[in-house]
């Protein structure tokens, strides 16, 4: 009973934050410069009657608390309104680019917690010597180094040099266009029809990508477990563990490991934000059909709906990972009172 | 060193032994040195124009262009060594912009308590789990490619950042003694914050700059890189890889392995700076 108030509380607590972001974008959106109506009129030398009548059409004309409370009547009844530049409505818009971005940064969180809790077990065991001094630099490192030039950098020299990679796309144009989706998720779609050649072809597809934002977070993670470890390796019951005899690797693995994921996980969890953003770069540099490449190309045609309906998108995202992270933890330790 | 004079010996010496000892703050004040020295005295180091055509058409690294000419046939050294001065400067005043206005905000709400510490407060919250890259995007866009947006649209999205720690600290002072000493003997709001409590929290604020510093220099990197800053024959280490990325799939790696690297250096150098500070002020971890 506990865990389902404390479960509805944190989701009450998620409204405002979606509501404070999407009132800031939409006073970015509508207070700074730049008509969306000339872009989609293309050029300057538009007639005037023409710029006021579509003006009109897209509602440009009111005033801007009318253009708000009206958007947000929309956003509660999930309608994001319509692409400008598509003719399509946004909400169906990123229904088909959100699958993408998902298959691309779970992928990433993957790698990302692969690379980084190894390293951290690793670091965490030789403490105080050389590799752990290495290891330390090397992920301090790893948040140094911009996404989008490690992706460029692989893409280079897997994809371009030793040609072990496609360099782009979530699979190659005319496996594409055939391509039926079910549900969206390119990976799950191919293995559900039975078509493991072109689920192989997704899964080459994505490796690279999803290496380059997994690399990104790896360091944080890293140094994440490397001090839980340590802190749990000075715990009675891991030092127990070790005098009855048991080996090196099953004490560490079993019994300090297990207590260790508590803090990695919320950690990861925060870092979901900065996840997404890697995201969008990651998007751009391997030409990913995402959320992230939605929003650059709505940008670029100043499509108001679409990148105020991405931002809202990302942060019901983002606080719906917080919101699991936050009950996961409260699942997972004794100590949580739902309160 | 026994010529050496007296005041070397007496600061110079102990200074050398206790950076010695601090690693990480050594590299990271070396790093952050070379980049900046460099940066600043770019006419000295470039060998060529970083806008004007001087060679052939991408030419690869050799004995003539160190890095290699680009499809302008520009040399790439030479826009490495300029390329700096942009992301520098804009990482260091939307760093600044957002150290001022962040931590006054955080200072009033946390002092002020109430209605508007718990909605400044909710703002600020909403906006720090929001990634700040596809905020600085969405600001950047709207404002228009260039420096001062650019400065604006960090600086913006940093803010929470400063906020928490400086509302965070003042909750924490403001309970001392000396506090309510001031208050008890009638010393104003402005006054209490002002004397009391924003020195006290000027330590916390300053550990979190260089991490804030080499943060920005990646969002800036990245929205050069996306084609929200200069127009083009401006250096940019982030607008230079973008161009650099056309010439990609035909193996013309040195457009972007170079300025690629410049910028991880003066990322790491400030990651590195940060750590050897938190270092040497608090408990190491």
């Amino acid at each position: 009973m506990g865990l389902l108030r404390y479960a509805l509380t944190r989701v009450l607590l998620t409204i405002p934050m979606v509501l404070i972001l999407l009132t800031v974008v939409f006073l970015v959106l509508h207070v700074m410069p730049g008509n969306p109506v000339l872009v989609i009129l293309g050029g300057r030398n538009v007639p005037l009657s023409l710029i006021h009548e579509y003006e009109h059409r897209l509602g440009f004309d009111q005033p801007i608390y009318v253009q708000y409370i009206k958007y947000l009547w929309g956003v509660i009844h999930g309608n994001l309104g319509d692409s400008f530049s598509s003719g399509m409505t946004v909400t169906s818009q990123i229904a088909l680019h959100l699958p993408a971005t998902l298959e691309l940064s779970f992928s990433g969180l993957f790698i990302a917690a692969l690379i980084g809790v190894s390293t951290g077990v690793w670091a965490a065991l030789r403490q105080g010597g050389i590799t752990d001094q290495v290891l330390r630099f090397t992920h301090i490192g790893t948040y140094a180094i911009p996404i989008f030039w490690s992706g460029l950098m692989l893409q280079m020299l897997f994809g371009v040099f030793l040609k072990w990679f496609p360099t782009g796309l979530q699979l190659n144009p005319v496996d594409a266009a055939f391509f039926q989706p079910i549900t969206g998720f390119v990976l799950l779609d191919t293995l559900l029809r039975g078509n493991f050649a072109l689920f192989g072809e997704a899964a080459l597809h994505l490796l690279l990508p999803a290496f380059t934002l997994g690399l990104a977070l790896s360091g944080l993670v890293g140094r994440v477990t490397r001090a839980a470890l340590i802190e749990v390796l000075d715990l009675d019951y891991v030092r127990t563990a070790r005098s009855k005899g048991l080996p090196g690797r099953v004490t560490v693995l079993k019994h300090a490991l297990r207590n260790a994921l508590i803090p990695i996980i919320t950690v990861v969890g925060i870092q979901f934000a900065i996840l997404m953003g890697g995201a969008v770069l990651t998007e751009a540099v391997f030409s990913w059909p995402g959320i992230g490449s939605f929003l650059l190309q709505s940008i670029k045609a100043r499509d108001f709906n679409a990148i105020q309906g991405t931002v809202v998108v990302i942060a019901v995202l983002i606080a719906t990972v917080n919101l699991v992270v936050d009950i996961f933890y409260a699942l997972i330790d004794p100590r949580v009172r739902f309160s | 060193m026994v010529d050496a004079p007296r005041g070397s010996r007496v600061v110079v010496a102990p200074l050398r032994t206790w950076l010695g000892r601090r690693r990480v703050l050594a590299a990271g004040i070396v790093l952050i040195g070379l980049v900046v020295l460099v940066t600043l005295l770019a006419p000295l180091f470039a060998p060529y124009s970083p806008t004007a055509p001087g060679a052939d058409r991408l030419v690869p690294p050799g004995a003539a262009h160190w890095f290699g000419t680009d499809q302008l046939r520009r040399d790439v050294l030479s826009r490495v060594i300029y390329g700096g001065r942009i992301p520098l400067e804009v990482a260091f005043s939307s760093t600044l912009l957002s150290l001022v206005i962040g931590a006054s905000l955080g200072w009033i709400s946390g002092y002020a308590g109430g209605r508007l510490d718990r909605t400044l407060s909710l703002v600020m919250d909403a906006l720090y789990s929001f990634p700040a890259l596809i905020l600085a995007i969405t600001i950047v866009a709207m404002l228009g490619p260039g420096v001062l947006n650019m400065v604006a649209a960090i600086a913006i999205v940093y803010i929470p950042t400063y906020f928490r720690v400086a509302r965070g600290q003042t909750l924490r002072v403001r309970e001392e003694a000396y506090v309510e000493a001031a208050q008890a003997l009638g010393a104003r709001a402005v006054r209490t914050l002002r004397l009391h409590i924003a020195p006290n929290t000027l330590n916390a604020l300053l550990a979190i700059v260089s991490f804030n510093i080499a943060d920005a220099i990646l969002t800036e990197a990245g929205l050069a890189f996306l084609g929200f800053g200069l127009p083009p024959p401006t250096p940019d280490w982030g607008f230079d890889i973008q161009n650099g990325q056309a010439f990609l799939q035909s193996g013309y790696w040195w457009l972007i392995t170079f300025p690629g690297i410049a910028i991880v250096i003066t990322s790491l150098g400030f990651n590195l700076l940060g750590e050897g500070i938190g270092e040497a002020v608090g408990p190491t971890g």
